[in-house]
């Protein structure tokens, strides 16, 4: 009986977990590529969750099947923030950076309130719905295919960064901008890329969980926390180290809320932090 | 795979200085930046406008019910003002007679649900919009700060929709409740355990409380394991989790595991849902889901959770079938639908029956000066017929609190909050136990 809740206990953590990583990767990107920390990286989320959402009730299409579209939507999303506000800020003190990607942040939201209203929201009947049971283990499916597409994104985008010129470009801009810029690389259009991917990356994260979580305005905001963390313990920069960052969060938060206390579950992840920012500061595969 | 970075940030600092110092400023920001929005508009102050401050969650993650709140609070003005026709019986100061006809004008405050920020509104609707009562807010934690600021500018402060039971234990002078409290709500609870029991025959003595972790859900928890004891009830598990949450898994997990007869949950809307996807997620069906109010009535819970939101029985003050009883409630519901699209729910029936006594006792104070106005609302004296609450009446006693208030127990049958306790004044049997998830 204790070993099955603890197995069940230890899959749902993981399943937490992956989303948390898929949500990370696109805020240690941005940030490996060109040092800006995006706080709207939450409201991309939050814009990918929206997109599923109307593309569900207007055009009857199951955010599974929508999410290259809210992909290639948060894509475009990305480039034109980054062509609007990030490029104009990409010199100026980091003051005026944090205020760009926070006032942004509080923008985003404001519009999603104005327009589609404050209210909750979720998708009633999608694709992916009900149980799965193996064993004494029992799982949501939409939480499982969350989890799935959450790998299979990660590990596309670790493809795309190692075997693709296009994605070794936008790593040779990361590692020296300069350097990489008198090889013929065009950064402004690596800084774009990021910017994309990135956004992409927490769009597909707010398809992928807008089959089983409330969509608001405001749901952004209870994500990026965590990702902050994600991306801290994992080392600023590494797509791996956000990954399996994530995957350590979800567990600790639940299985630690499980077996300590749930009203003890977000003070164990920061604790988490604290520790990481003790005694390995430079995140799990960071390099200072 | 991992990037490293090319350029330095500011001269010296490492970049985990650099992160850490962004990160603290962007918490000071969170606090400060966004408790300067306001939403009130200032202007001139005409002589014959009777100035209220309504302060509410109007945006953040309770602006759904901020906003509900705020067209109720409306409606009532309205009426009071005579814009709308006041149905016969209810006690609104209709017309505001002794006021010579002076116009109630509502000037609105956001408090984005944090207490700070409603002080803030509270004191910047005094001393700046110059408002001659307070009210609000909703959110109990809310309440206590900013009727604390009300209480130092000796302005009253009409409360209508908070429940913690400490707000009226502070021993204020400005302060005033329309609504039951948590005590009466919980007591309740136990009240109608005992006469489940009585007509189930059936024991339902194992509680799991489930509850968030702001003042609303301390105050309750304390108060549940009092009566436990008092009752003999046993807790089987006692989860206070943080409000706001991404997951609730482990939360889930462990009543589960400890299997309790009866599941007592405090949650506003956001993990109300949360709580419910989880529920079904991991198939978890307790035999009766006792919930306290707030996200659970909602009318968005039903809205987005559909069929998944059935069978789950919560603590009420009002009820849309407790018109059957009572044709004042079908007439003021239809105003409000009329009005905002959208039925009363137990919120938005309390923060209009707020306004509502607010003007009937401003009406009969004949000025607007505070002490006028605190005199008359210790005079309230306001029959049941002429509320839409199924209380027995307004009246305050010494601490502030109305002590005829009382509260149903609804259950959600096909779609609708049906009142099933007390038994006497019920409308549908109640349905026990509740489902499993999958043989609904």
């Amino acid at each position: 009986m204790t070993a099955d809740i603890l197995l069940q206990v230890l899959v749902s953590g993981l399943l937490i977990g992956l989303i948390y990583a898929l949500v990370a990767v696109g805020l240690t990107l941005i940030f490996g590529v060109m040092d800006i920390v995006n706080f709207a990286h939450g409201e991309f989320l939050m814009l990918g969750m929206y997109a599923s959402f109307w593309a569900f009730a207007l055009f009857a299409i199951d955010p599974v099947v929508a999410l290259p579209f809210t992909a290639l939507l948060l894509f475009a999303v990305g480039v034109i923030v980054y062509q609007t506000v990030i490029r104009r800020i990409l010199k100026a003190p980091m003051l005026s950076q944090i205020f760009a990607t926070f006032g942004l942040m509080i923008l985003l939201r404001g519009l999603a309130q104005f327009f589609w209203k404050p209210d909750h929201r979720l998708i009633p009947h999608t694709l992916v719905s009900g149980n799965v049971v193996l064993g004494p283990v029992q799982f949501g499916l939409p939480q499982v295919v969350a989890a799935l597409g959450a790998v299979g994104v990660t590990g596309a985008l670790w493809f795309f960064l190692h075997r693709t010129r296009l994605g070794t470009a936008l790593e040779a801009t990361a590692i020296d901008r300069e350097a990489a810029t008198l090889m013929g690389i065009d950064g402004q259009k690596m800084f774009a890329l990021a910017w994309g991917i990135g956004a992409a990356c927490a769009g597909i994260a707010g398809g992928l969980i807008a089959t089983f979580f409330p969509i608001f305005p405001e749901v952004g905001a209870s994500f990026i926390l965590i990702a902050f963390v994600v991306v801290v313990l994992g080392g600023f920069g590494s797509v791996t180290g956000a990954f399996l960052a994530g995957i350590i969060v979800g567990l600790i938060e639940v299985l630690g809320g499980f077996l300590i206390g749930p009203e003890y579950k977000t003070a164990l992840v920061l604790s988490l932090l604290l520790i990481v920012l003790l005694v390995r500061p430079k995140g799990l595969l960071g390099k200072a | 795979m991992r990037f490293t970075v090319a350029k330095a940030i500011g001269q010296g600092a490492t970049r985990r200085q650099a992160i850490t110092r962004m990160m603290a400023t962007a918490a000071l920001l969170a606090t400060t930046a966004l408790g300067g929005l306001t939403l009130g508009v200032g202007s001139a102050r005409a002589q014959e406008e009777i100035r209220i401050g309504v302060i509410y969650p109007l945006t953040g993650a309770a602006a759904s019910t901020g906003v509900e709140l705020k067209a109720a609070a409306e409606l009532a003005a309205s009426i009071a003002n005579g814009e709308i026709p006041a149905p016969p019986g209810l006690v609104a100061g209709a017309g505001m007679p002794r006021m010579k006809g002076a116009k109630i004008r509502l000037i609105f405050g956001d408090h984005q649900g944090n207490p700070q920020v409603g002080a803030t509104e509270a004191e910047r609707l005094i001393t700046s919009e110059k408002v001659v009562a307070l009210t609000g807010a909703y959110f109990s934690n809310v309440t206590a700060t900013a009727s604390q600021v009300a209480e130092r500018y000796g302005v009253p402060f009409l409360n209508g929709e908070s429940s913690s039971a400490t707000l009226t234990q502070r021993n204020f002078k400005w302060f005033f409740r329309t609504t039951p409290h948590d005590d009466l709500f919980v007591t309740n609870f136990f009240t109608f355990l005992g006469d489940m029991e009585k007509k189930t025959g059936k024991e339902l003595r194992t509680i799991g409380l489930f509850n968030e972790n702001t003042l609303w859900g301390n105050e309750t928890t304390k108060l549940q394991v009092k009566l436990s004891d008092e009752r003999k009830f046993k807790i089987a598990e006692k989860i206070l989790y943080p409000a706001k949450t991404t997951q609730m898994t482990s939360e889930v997990q462990r009543l589960k595991a400890a299997n309790p007869a009866i599941i007592m949950q405090s949650s506003y809307l956001g993990d109300a849902i949360l709580s419910m996807k989880t529920y079904k997620e991991l198939g978890f069906s307790p035999s009766m889901l006792l919930a306290n109010d707030a996200g659970f009535n909602d009318s968005e819970f039903l809205k987005t959770l559909g069929k998944d939101g059935e069978y789950i029985i919560s603590r009420e003050v009002w009820a849309l079938d407790q018109a059957e009883r009572n044709p004042l409630i079908r007439s003021v519901n239809e105003l409000m639908l009329a009005k905002a699209g959208v039925n009363f729910n137990g919120n938005s029936a309390r923060a209009f029956t707020g306004i509502a006594v607010l003007a009937d006792a401003i009406d009969r104070a004949g000025a607007t000066t505070p002490d006028a106005i605190r005199k008359a609302l210790q005079e309230t004296n306001i029959p049941a017929s002429g509320l839409i609450l199924p209380w027995k009446g307004v009246k305050f006693d010494a601490s502030g609190q109305n002590e005829l208030g009382q509260g149903i127990i609804v259950q959600v049958q096909d779609g609708k909050y049906v009142t099933v306790w007390p038994f006497d004044v019920a409308t549908k049997d109640i349905v026990y136990p509740m489902p499993a998830w999958d043989k609904r």
